[in-house]
């Protein structure tokens, strides 16, 4: 199934997890992939261990400069780019009242403004490719609370509603905009909160599927939005979270 | 190797518009279909079609005996049930909430919402033996915002969309996900039903992002995404295919 043929992908936070899964299948379902993190050892492990359809470039998502130099770059070495994933992002748990604008800043800058300027840099190559996929790594957490999770919340939420303007001012150059919504999924995010298997088998295990995700199941789901599959879903939230915001159960 | 091997799916409505297309589309990708429909004439038309990998049964959704009689048929032809698609449906031509006859009302629900409901209950049974099934019901846009003159309409998608909800709740245990698929303008005969040419069907979605209506095709692979394993941590949610219809709404023209 080599559905993503005639697609180059540039994919931020691609080092590991979930952008790690995603450069992964791309490449496999037939995709040329950029990856991009500031972690750059891993970054490069990953595109060396693709192959020649996937290349690194080190890129900070929230200096306008390092934006327009990456795709920049993509074009170059690929001949265009007409898939953005928008997974770079980080978590911050802290409550609102320990919060400080330090706190709330270093979050907004990486998880909203980093997706603010990944659009807007790369509208006028997808525009010049005939169009393109643009895919916003967004969160439960755009769609529901999380105590402790203010300034990540506020930048999901963010994410989501950008996603819907974008959608509606690009969709004339035949550019989609989506948000894709993961519950909990076992990526280094999570464990670096200090959550380890057990913990997150015990939040995560009370979902109607009963499981924590996988990095590789939101790889499907970017896969499929980034294809032409998705030919007239632009604007919308796409969620994959095991059924956490289904709604509440009565019973155990 | 295709996304949908190892799965039987069956699909209401289907002997045309969006139904159809998703039966071909799913035998395409491996899949064996059931087609079922009221209109047994185009219904067989479309599985003969497609070959063996698909067969055609007669199935009015509001009929109890008529769900169990197919679910069995299904199973004894393919030899398993992991996918249903709940696409039957139909729109009354428009009518203003004061106008509707509570006649015209219960036979869109009775369709739509009640057709809805009886096949996620006669599903279960099969997809809990195969453990790892997927129920797809097609709400639509107006399932997430209101349209005009359509209150049996809209009450029936918003119902699916809350059923959808619950059923993921109640059925993630036995490895059955339930989502919901919601379809903006989309160019098939229930458009025609309500006497709505292409153009002019074309012409009222000309103004959404995507600037055009949807074909059936479109809302097959979307559909078919969701029967995949590629969707396995999906369950309980809305997945939209409107062109940006329902992403807000624009100040400059």
């Amino acid at each position: 199934m080599n559905n993503l043929h005639d697609k180059v992908a540039l994919i931020t936070g691609s080092a590991r997890g979930q952008g790690a899964a995603e450069a992964r299948l791309f490449a496999s379902r037939g995709a040329k992939v950029v990856i991009t993190d500031v972690l750059d050892e891993e970054g490069k492990a990953v595109a060396a261990e693709i192959g020649d359809a996937a290349h690194y470039i080190h890129l900070d998502v929230t200096d306008e400069n390092s934006w327009a130099a990456a795709v920049k770059e993509t074009v170059e070495r690929f001949g265009k780019l007409n898939v953005l994933v928008n997974n770079a992002g980080i978590v911050q748990i802290k409550p609102l009242v320990e919060s400080s604008v330090a706190d709330y800043m270093k979050v907004i800058e990486i998880n909203q403004l980093g997706v603010f300027l990944g659009m807007r840099t790369v509208a006028g190559p997808m525009k010049e490719a005939g169009g393109g996929s643009i895919i916003n790594i967004s969160s439960i957490d755009g769609l529901i609370g999380m105590s402790g999770g203010t300034a990540y919340c506020a930048s999901k939420f963010a994410v989501r509603g950008m996603t819907k303007v974008a959608a509606m001012e690009l969709g004339p150059d035949n550019i989609r905009v989506n948000s894709i919504h993961p519950g909990g999924i076992h990526t280094p995010m999570i464990t670096q909160t200090g959550m380890d298997d057990s913990a997150m088998n015990d939040i995560f295990g009370k979902v109607p599927l009963g499981r924590v995700g996988q990095p590789e199941e939101m790889a499907t789901l970017a896969a499929y939005l980034a294809s032409d599959d998705s030919s007239y879903s632009t604007g919308s939230e796409f969620i994959a979270d095991g059924g956490l915001t289904a709604g509440f159960s009565l019973e155990g | 190797m295709g996304a949908l091997d190892g799965k039987v799916a069956l699909i209401t409505g289907a002997a045309r518009g969006q139904g159809a297309a998703e039966a071909r589309l799913f035998v395409e990708r491996g899949a064996k279909v059931m087609l079922t429909d009221v209109l047994d004439e185009e219904g067989k038309a479309v599985a003969a079609e497609i070959g063996d990998s698909a067969a055609y049964m007669h199935l009015d959704v509001t009929s109890e005996q008529g769900w169990k009689e197919v679910v069995a048929a299904t199973v004894a032809k393919f030899g398993k049930l992991n996918v249903l698609i709940n696409n039957a449906g139909i729109i009354t031509a428009p009518k203003e909430v004061h106008e509707t006859s509570l006649e015209d009302y219960r036979k869109v629900i009775d369709i739509n919402q009640i057709g809805v409901f009886l096949g996620m209950r006669e599903v279960v049974e099969p997809m809990k033996k195969d453990g790892n099934s997927s129920i797809v019901n097609i709400a639509s846009i107006d399932g997430l915002i209101g349209m005009y003159g359509a209150s049996a309409y809209c009450a029936s998608k918003f119902a699916v969309r809350g059923m959808t909800k619950v059923a993921a709740l109640e059925l993630g245990k036995y490895g059955i996900r339930v989502n919901s698929l919601h379809p903006g303008g989309v160019q098939t005969k229930i458009l025609g039903d309500l006497g709505i040419s292409e153009d002019q069907a074309d012409g009222a979605f000309k103004s959404t992002p995507l600037g055009r209506i949807a074909k059936s095709e479109e809302m097959a692979t979307l559909a078919a995404y969701l029967a995949s394993d590629d969707a396995s941590y999906s369950t309980g949610s809305e997945f939209v295919a409107d062109g940006g219809l329902t992403a807000g709404f624009a100040l400059e023209g």
